[in-house]
């Protein structure tokens, strides 16, 4: 989809300002010149006018005195200045009198034609002519530089007609006329100087500022958004992982940024549309699974608990169809866990020994510990008291953290190390929020984020004209936090709930360590959770957490010496369908693990050191609850 | 238990049905199978049956269709649903279109048996009580609460924290009852699956299917004194459970309301 040279924005810009920048400049400078020119015209013209009117007054006195020698000397004189081409008095019929040239004189002007025009045109002469009107710019042969003439008329006054010559009457207004003419050469040549040079600085002008322009659209429109269009084009294509490079500050760059963004939450999208895909598939397979099985199950359950039943007087029978009775009861505990799966059921707690389980488990997988020539070191404390669990799904989670451990140590034989304790433990750092809401009821956990396989309460931040989610660790006392603004704020405006807006912060309370805003949801059934809105700050408080104090907790912890988990998966192993066996592991193992133990309100934690081994850690709550 | 009593099981399974028919057999009940429902369906336009039981996923008609034609026939012969595939929300719809009872495939002899014993109870508590429609109860069900089936109650206080409990027409089809075991504060309840067992004579235990979801905040003392008074006022004093419910809108859609049953 290559778009046409004439369709780029950037040229489009380009011919835009180059077309802008021509007609003004050039419009400038045309008007320049123009404004210039008749300027240097009004100064000669002026000039010129002034020059006659001192031939009129110096010529005066010699024309009352009739000396026509004086005149002509004077004339001649005055015309010997290069710049005074020619100077002529005419009489009122339009002979020469006298002229700085000496052929001209007693020859006849044609009235109509050069200056005489300008007076003479309706027939009948006038009398006054502004400035404007006597002067006159002609060539008089192509090639010629132009000349200026201007009229001076000459009028009647009483020391004329009274002269001793008695040359003119007094009914006479005009007596003669004047004319100056004067070349413009040098004057042309000036203004061709300055056109030339206001040309070239227009030329140059225009040149600098398109290619300035040019310039900086190239770099600062043309490349942004031809590397967004390539972008768009990558994404569409599929290519979900292709990142802009940010060069700039400015809109573009924000939207190359927030581009980016896009598709890093589309392609988290696409991820988790994968995997529901891959969970709903597996629940169907379930499904199916289940609906077969548990017909011949039903037969085989039904027919031995009334077998039983009825035998109550053959112990040894009764023996026997208690063996089947209880395998088909697990079996339908399989089946039903299988389908539970995706709703992470809750689990059937009865005081159970922790150690009893831990041996079971070992027991069902003796032969495969036995083939990887793995040794079990059991370091058992003898007083731990009896825990509420779900036997059959924490044999479970022994058994697969077992299986696990012997997958990690395949290549070499190792050690697996399980050990168990009775641990005092505080609120922070073992309660978790199962449920946030905000003031109005809407629920602030998400599981899209995820901080150790645990939920996290997702919120609004404002700040810096800026908005954004906050993802907060749902473990009490955890200060993990993840942001989607790019620079994390100094302290946030507003914290509000993502889906009604409603403000979050309480606006009585102060964080007792640094004094800034706290926020707090609410626990349904379990009080107020609140947190320092300041960034860095890790003070929180849930006081219904609190008043549980100190509570015991069975800790397991199996540790082998295998491979351990590379740094970069260690966040994503609670994850389903996450797995580093390749086609052998389904990945869901430890996502299951981590169900099981949470619903028993419990916490499984990891700690690896690659190529030295792992180590799973779960607490349980001893006692009720 | 009455000697007429007579069953009609309705499966697509043999031996499912063989399995049925012989411990009910054993327990002195008539039985009739039946492998398709359109089958049973002209089976009960010529006998009585005292009780159905009626698996949900069958070929031709299916367990849900099943009910939903009695319904429109008007016959009020008590259901126990049955299906390999127990989600609670199978277990939930059949009591919702008027299953008495729900169990879930592989069944105990006992299970099937206390879910039969208590569905030819409830027929004969019906015809005693000569109603024609909703639901008969010598205890009424107060008219703000909801029901779960014939099964248990719920009745959302002012503070977003519902009450649940068992209904009268229940503790009746299983009394003399000699025990109540409940879950503990802060488990959680499934809608659909048993939140409390009632002990009985018999050395049965059955199963109270919850009305929601949710958390047990607190559970009703009451009970380890003196359960008796269970049958003298279910609806108030016997309370099971305070809950937090947690998906109540989408789950109140399967509930009747209590106020519907005053025809």
């Amino acid at each position: 989809m290559a778009v046409k040279l004439r369709n780029k924005l950037g040229i489009r810009l380009i011919l835009m300002v180059g077309v802008t920048t021509v007609v003004s400049i050039g419009a400038l400078s045309y008007l320049t010149v123009q404004f210039l020119r008749k300027s240097l015209e009004a100064e000669v013209e002026r000039h010129a006018n002034q020059l006659s009117e001192t031939v009129k007054y110096g010529t005066r006195y010699d024309m009352l005195l009739n000396q026509p020698d004086r005149i002509h000397e004077l004339i001649n004189n005055m015309a010997s200045q290069p710049s005074i081409s020619r100077i002529r008095v005419l009489n009122k019929s339009g002979e020469v009198m006298y002229s700085s040239k000496e052929g001209d004189v007693g020859q006849m002007v044609d009235k109509a034609a050069e200056a005489c025009y300008a007076c003479h045109a309706a027939n009948q002469p006038l009398e006054r002519l502004s400035i404007e009107e006597r002067t006159r710019i002609f060539k008089p042969d192509k090639g010629d530089s132009r000349i200026l003439g201007i009229i001076n008329p000459i009028y009647n006054e009483r020391t004329c007609y009274e002269a001793s010559c008695h040359e003119h009457v007094q009914a006479q207004t005009v007596l003669g006329v004047l004319d100056v003419t004067m070349s413009l050469q040098e004057v042309d040549f000036e203004i061709q100087k300055m056109e030339l040079n206001i040309t070239i600085f227009a030329v140059v002008a225009i040149v600098l500022i398109s290619v300035v322009i040019g310039w900086f659209v190239r770099r600062w429109v043309d490349r942004p958004v031809s590397n967004l269009l390539n972008a768009t084009q990558e994404v569409a294509s599929g290519n979900l992982s292709f990142t802009i490079p940010i060069e700039q500050r400015d809109e573009l760059g924000q939207l190359a940024r927030s581009f980016n963004n896009m598709t890093s939450k589309l392609a988290e999208a696409r991820m988790q549309l994968f995997q529901s895909d891959k969970m709903a598939s597996l629940g169907r397979l379930a499904a199916g699974v289940a609906h077969e099985i548990n017909n011949p199950l039903t037969g085989v359950l039904t027919y031995s608990s009334y077998l039983l039943k009825r035998c109550s007087h053959q112990p040894e029978m009764q023996n026997d169809l208690k063996v089947i009775v209880r395998e088909t009861l697990r079996s339908r505990e399989i089946v039903k866990s299988l389908l539970d799966f995706a709703r992470q059921s809750v689990p059937k707690r009865n005081p159970a020994d922790i150690h009893d389980i831990i041996n079971r488990s070992l027991a069902v997988v003796e032969n495969q510990l036995n083939v990887n020539h793995v040794q079990v070191v059991k370091n058992f404390n003898g007083a731990l008291p009896p825990v509420h669990v779900d036997s059959n799904q924490m044999q479970q989670v022994m058994i697969n953290l077992i299986v696990n451990a012997c997958d990690a140590m395949a290549a070499k034989s190792g050690t697996i190390t399980i050990s168990t304790d009775l641990k005092s433990l505080s609120p922070q750092g073992m309660m978790v929020v199962k449920k946030a809401e905000c003031p109005k009821r809407h629920s602030l956990l998400d599981n899209e984020v995820r901080f150790g396989g645990r939920s996290s309460i997702k919120l609004k931040i404002r700040g810096r004209g800026e908005s954004g989610f906050l993802y907060l660790d749902a473990l009490y006392g955890s200060h993990e936090c993840r942001s989607t603004l790019h620079d994390p704020l100094e302290k946030p405006d507003d914290v509000a709930c993502p889906q009604c807006g409603t403000s979050l912060i309480d606006r009585a309370a102060r964080c007792p360590e640094c004094g800034s805003n706290v926020f707090s949801v609410t626990i349904p059934g379990r009080g107020l959770f609140q947190v320092c809105a300041k960034p860095g700050c890790h003070w929180q408080k849930w006081d219904a957490a609190e008043e549980e104090g100190v509570r015991e907790y069975a800790e397991i912890r199996v540790s082998d010496t295998g491979s351990g988990i590379p740094k970069d998966q260690v966040d994503h192993i609670f994850e389903p369908f996450f797995t580093t066996k390749g086609q052998k592991g389904t990945g869901l193992g430890l996502a299951v693990i981590w169900g099981i133990v949470d619903n028993h309100s419990g916490k499984i934690s990891v700690e690896t050191n690659p190529g030295k081994g792992t180590t799973f850690s779960i607490q349980l709550p001893v006692g009720k609850n | 238990m009455s000697e007429q009593s007579h069953i009609l099981v309705v499966d697509d399974e043999k031996v499912v049905l063989d399995a049925v028919q012989t411990i009910t057999r054993a327990e002195g009940f008539d039985v009739t199978a039946s492998m398709d429902a359109s089958h049973a369906l002209s089976l009960l336009e010529e006998h009585r049956y005292s009780a159905i039981v009626c698996d949900i996923l069958m070929p031709q008609m299916d367990g849900f269709d099943f009910l939903r034609e009695l319904g429109q026939r008007w016959i009020q012969t008590p259901v126990v649903m049955t299906t390999g595939y127990s989600t609670m929300e199978n277990a939930v719809k059949s009591l919702y279109f008027g299953a008495i009872d729900f169990v879930s495939k592989p069944f105990t002899a006992d299970e099937m048996l206390s879910a039969i014993r208590r569905a030819v109870r409830y027929g004969a508590l019906i015809r005693t009580a000569g109603a024609t429609g909703g639901l008969p109860a010598f205890i009424p069900c107060p008219s703000r609460y909801r029901r779960l089936g014939y099964a248990s109650w719920l009745n959302q206080e002012s503070d977003g924290i519902a009450k649940i409990g068992v209904t009268d027409l229940m503790i009746r089809t299983v009394e003399p009852i000699e025990g109540v075991e409940l879950s503990e504060a802060g488990l959680e309840v499934i809608q659909g699956s048993a939140c409390a067992h009632l002990k009985t004579g018999d050395d049965l235990r059955h199963g109270v299917l919850s009305p929601i979801s949710g958390q047990i905040v607190e559970v009703n003392p009451v009970f380890d004194t003196d359960f008796s008074i269970l049958l003298k006022d279910p609806y108030f004093e016997s309370w099971f459970y305070r809950v937090i419910p947690s998906e109540l809108e989408y789950e109140m859609c399967y509930l009747t309301a209590c106020s519907s049953d005053r025809l």
